[in-house]
């Protein structure tokens, strides 16, 4: 089981001819996949054995063909085979289920080693629940519906996949459960029974589960040569419900067009596929038809779906095979290789060199040594901070007089954008340094307030250095020298204190100027400002004075604004009438 | 610390052997301070009130896949890349289009505004990223000033501008992040670290901050020091691709959005994973995220098409937001919080408040 195959599902090995007319050789499409004990009828092939027998003829382990019968590798899977001697005992509920089991047993292993470089996570996900809801006992009641004269095999209602999901996903709202269902419709894992749309209603609609063989975690890119075969195959069906819809009829048309040269060779392949199809079981056949429906909904969707099989380029670089070695659904080899695809290897096992383990021991001991806090620590540190800034969240406390994006009425950019903050913005100065830095006003305020102290070369210099930080690359080495005249030489009209260490760091830095020179030293004066000037600012009349005087102002000026207001408008009436007056008069 | 095992002649073996031992003790070591749950210690806080966010703005023009979105400082405009070089400026509240640029590639996965809001930068496929300033000249040919900055040798997933309109952050395909000084081109850092594709990164946060986080495909995601270039902290423990990475507003943490459908919250203080935003129901990636402006919400587009809002303190799912009808690749939060955008498969992008 060394091989890189991919897929559970066998690679169609065609030993004889491209023509696909050897039943034993060549599964046309996957025998039916349900988990009803009603689609036991040949009890001759047995799950785990390779023999090619167990290709198409339909078996009560059917839901388990995926790990594909006719896969040797299939058999080397750790579980162990059961006898290969046809049992009486084999179609009971019991050994179906054991089988059904152990396939999935094996299954799984296959796709974790496909899957192990695609998104593995989501689709295990999708596939898991897919699994789950087709478990015999815990599972949606799969049932066989008796419609007119006819039978309904295998399906379930709507409803009822709704109700699972919400259960067994601990789903509350079923607006949620649809959406999920929906979603793996989409995805071509259930499928409704009459319809191309691959959605869910909750409501008695019947649906349908897709085989294995189909899922999407084969990696199908089905070519449009099986696509034009099928749709072929179509229509030399004489039923009215498999009749083409519109846009499946313009798409063979267009197929018929692109492919005129070789359209004898898909008519062929079609006829043959019919011939296959039509040795099964009346029930089989309504399954495996609209499971092969469903799989073509998927790939060639309807105009107006989602196309769930488009990815994303940053992804699908990692998985895409890079012999591009394409499966054929009807089991057509275009190329000679009958070779499995072999996956493309995976960055991440790119192999370490010794200065790789190196760096990482480095990295590991410098952890070891790092000082943590303690997560209650932290956790009451971020707490207080969300709680200290519940007022300013937009989403959590409504913003005065409205938020623009809801009432359409941009006054709240107007106010912040005008000259005066308001006081919460003020209070929020207060919160930190780093927010009064932040804020054009606050910075504004801070830099007055320092200046009138005579102690502003401290401010100064910080701003300088954090311009520095913004300047292009070829203007950092002027631009550095000239803060080191201003704020740091001997004699420098703006001088400010550094510890010697500090000092010596940066004048050595200064030899080989950098945007970065001046760390140390700017962290040192922001530390400085933080427990000096910026404690000062916070307890300073100019500060208090607009936190609290604003309010006092506000109100005054309030009633004087609306006194203003009185006065103008009957000014304006009087003039008014006085105008009109005139105008009348004259 | 003096590492042993460093002598000459100790194979690439013997030294992994090291790392296993001094990975195991530093678990250890981080699992002692792990003395209470967040999740926990937030229950004696309010529980945030009923939400009732809405779309708000629907912006069409985008004729493939919207890839990224950023706002410009002026909170309100916004600039949008998409799947066929497109990319498109817009005055959001008016939704009105005032610039567009085609690419000369396809898949424009990163695009950013510049702080001065006069320019845009913008990169994907063509492994570089290029700005290009915006002028108020109605007949402006954009495609004709494009000044590529950032070259890769792989796809740009990501961009941010700096401090300023004159460096630019990226991450690309080719497993490293790096700096660049705009007007020279010049590569003023790189960042190696990473063993497989970065697919984001953020800045943090604070005046004076070194520093930003950044996440990738070798499910890490990675604190870095800008002026040194190295790897300060490290985080390993989601399940797959790491898509997004955003700071808290404080900038002491950190939130991750992946394709194991987790969404997980990261303290730097503590070195360590403090929340995992996860439920039975959500099994589809999470592309991106953003936090609120008191970083009490956190807001994640997924694969789903669906936006969650989570409650990053209590750990509990709030809301989910329906509209879209393909997948979330990118979500925003306005520079004043007052709104968030999201970017969509389905061609459009859409503001809620």
């Amino acid at each position: 089981m060394a091989d890189a195959s991919p897929d559970p599902e066998p690679q169609p090995q065609p030993e004889s001819s491209s023509s696909a007319t050897d039943t034993t050789t060549t599964p046309s499409t996957p025998t039916a996949t349900t988990t009803s004990p009603t689609t036991n009828t040949a009890a001759d092939t047995t799950p785990a054995s390779a023999s090619a027998s167990a290709s198409s003829p339909a078996s009560s382990t059917a839901s388990a063909t995926a790990s594909g019968p006719a896969t040797p590798t299939a058999t080397a899977a750790p579980a162990p085979a059961p006898a290969p001697a046809p049992d009486p005992d084999e179609d009971l509920p019991n050994m179906i289920v054991y089988r059904k089991c152990e396939m999935m047993v094996i299954v799984r292993i296959h796709l974790n080693a496909a899957l192990s470089i695609i998104c593995r996570f989501q689709i295990l996900q999708i596939e898991d629940i897919v699994t789950r809801i087709q478990h015999e006992t815990e599972g949606v009641p799969i049932r066989t519906v008796k419609s007119f004269l006819s039978k309904i095999p295998s399906v379930v209602t709507g409803a009822d996949i709704v109700q699972w999901l919400m259960r067994s996903l601990g789903i509350e709202d079923p607006a949620e459960a649809i959406h999920i269902g929906s979603l793996i419709a989409a995805q071509g894992y259930i499928f409704p029974i009459s319809d191309h749309v691959l959605t869910l209603k909750d409501d008695g609609t019947f649906y349908r589960f897709q085989a294995p063989y189909f899922w999407p975690s084969n990696c199908w890119e089905p070519e449009n040569t099986d696509y034009a075969i099928y749709l072929c195959k179509r229509t030399m069906q004489n039923k009215t419900r498999l009749e083409l819809a519109d846009y499946e009829a313009e798409n063979l048309a267009r197929l018929q067009r692109a492919f005129a040269r070789k359209w004898e060779f898909i008519f062929m392949q079609a006829e043959a596929q019919l011939k296959i199809d039509r040795k099964k079981d009346k029930n089989e056949r309504k399954i495996l038809d609209s499971q092969e429906r469903a799989f073509w909904d998927v790939h060639r969707p309807v105009p107006g779906c989602v196309n769930t099989t488009e990815m994303d380029i940053r992804k699908c670089r990692r998985m895409k095979n890079p012999q591009k070695v394409k499966k054929s659904v009807y089991g057509l080899n275009e190329d000679s290789q009958s070779q499995s695809p072999v996956h493309a290897p995976s960055q991440q096992g790119r192999k370490d060199t010794k200065d790789d383990v190196k760096k990482e021991i480095l990295f590991l001991n410098a952890q070891l040594d790092r000082h943590c806090m303690k997560v209650s620590k932290v956790a009451e540190t971020l707490i207080g901070y969300s709680e200290q800034y519940l007022d300013y969240d937009p989403f959590l406390t409504p913003l005065e007089p409205s938020n623009p994006w809801i009432s359409d009425d941009p006054s709240y950019w107007d106010l912040e954008a005008s000259k005066d903050p308001s006081q919460q913005r003020v209070r929020k100065w207060g919160f930190s340094m780093d927010e009064a830095l932040k804020d054009p006003a606050g910075r504004d305020q801070f830099l007055r307030f320092v200046e009138s102290e005579f102690s502003s070369e401290n401010l100064l210099f910080w701003l300088a250095v954090q311009d520095l930080k913004r300047r292009p690359l070829q203007d950092v080495g002027v631009r550095a020298q000239e803060i080191w005249q201003e704020f740091l030489a001997e004699g420098a009209p703006r001088s400010i204190n550094l510890d010697s260490h500090s000092y010596e760091r940066t004048s050595q830095n200064l030899k080989d100027p950098g945007r970065y020179s001046f760390e140390d030293a700017q962290d040192h004066i922001y530390k400085l400002m933080k427990s000096d000037s910026y404690a000062r600012f916070l307890r300073s009349n100019a500060y208090q004075d607009l936190l609290l005087a604003r309010k006092k102002l506000e109100t005054e000026q309030g009633r004087r604004t609306s006194l203003e207001k009185f006065t103008r408008s009957v000014g304006k009436s009087l003039t008014g009438k006085r105008l009109t007056g005139l105008m009348q008069s004259s | 610390m003096a590492c042993q095992g460093l002598e000459q002649g100790e194979t690439v073996a013997t030294l992994k052997k090291e790392t296993e031992a001094l990975k195991t003790k530093l678990e250890t070591e981080r699992a002692k301070l792990q003395d209470v749950e967040l999740n926990t210690l937030a229950e004696k806080i309010e529980p945030v009130g009923q939400l009732n966010i809405k779309t708000r703005r629907i912006l069409k023009g985008h004729g493939n896949k919207v890839l990224c979105v950023d706002w410009c400082t002026d909170k309100r405009r916004m600039v949008s890349s998409s799947q066929d070089g497109k990319v498109i400026v817009w005055d959001a509240y008016t939704t009105n289009k005032e610039h567009a640029v085609t690419m000369p590639c396809t898949w424009v996965m990163a695009c950013a505004y510049a702080p001065s809001g006069c320019a845009i930068a913008a990169g994907g496929l063509d492994n570089k990223l290029s700005v290009y300033p915006l002028s108020l000249d109605k007949n402006e040919n954009l495609a004709s000033k494009r000044k590529p900055v950032a070259m890769h040798t792989n796809y740009v997933s990501h961009c941010t501008f700096t401090l300023s309109d004159m460096q630019v952050l990226t991450s690309s395909g080719d497993g490293t992040c790096a700096l660049w000084d705009v007007e020279s081109a010049q590569l003023l850092q790189s960042f190696h670290s990473h063993t497989a594709d970065v697919l984001s990164l953020d800045m943090g946060p604070a005046e004076t901050s070194n520093t930003f986080v950044s996440g990738g495909c070798d499910m890490k995601a990675k604190l870095w020091d800008m002026r040194s270039g190295q790897n300060v902290q490290s985080f390993e423990t989601h399940q797959s691709d790491v898509n997004c990475v955003k700071f808290y507003p404080s900038g002491d943490a950190f939130a991750t959005g992946s394709d194991d459908a987790t969404c997980r919250f990261y303290d730097l203080r503590a070195d360590r994973e403090v929340a995992v935003f996860s439920k039975d129901s959500v099994i589809f990636g999470a592309n991106s995220v953003d936090f609120s402006q008191s970083g009490r919400l956190l807001f994640a587009g997924y694969n789903d098409y669906t936006v969650n809002v989570w409650d990053v303190l209590k750990g509990t799912r709030l809301n989910i937001l329906y509209g879209h009808e393909n997948r979330i690749s990118s979500l925003r939060m306005a520079p004043d919080g007052t709104s968030f955008c999201t970017a969509s498969w389905d061609n459009t992008l859409r503001v809620w408040a």
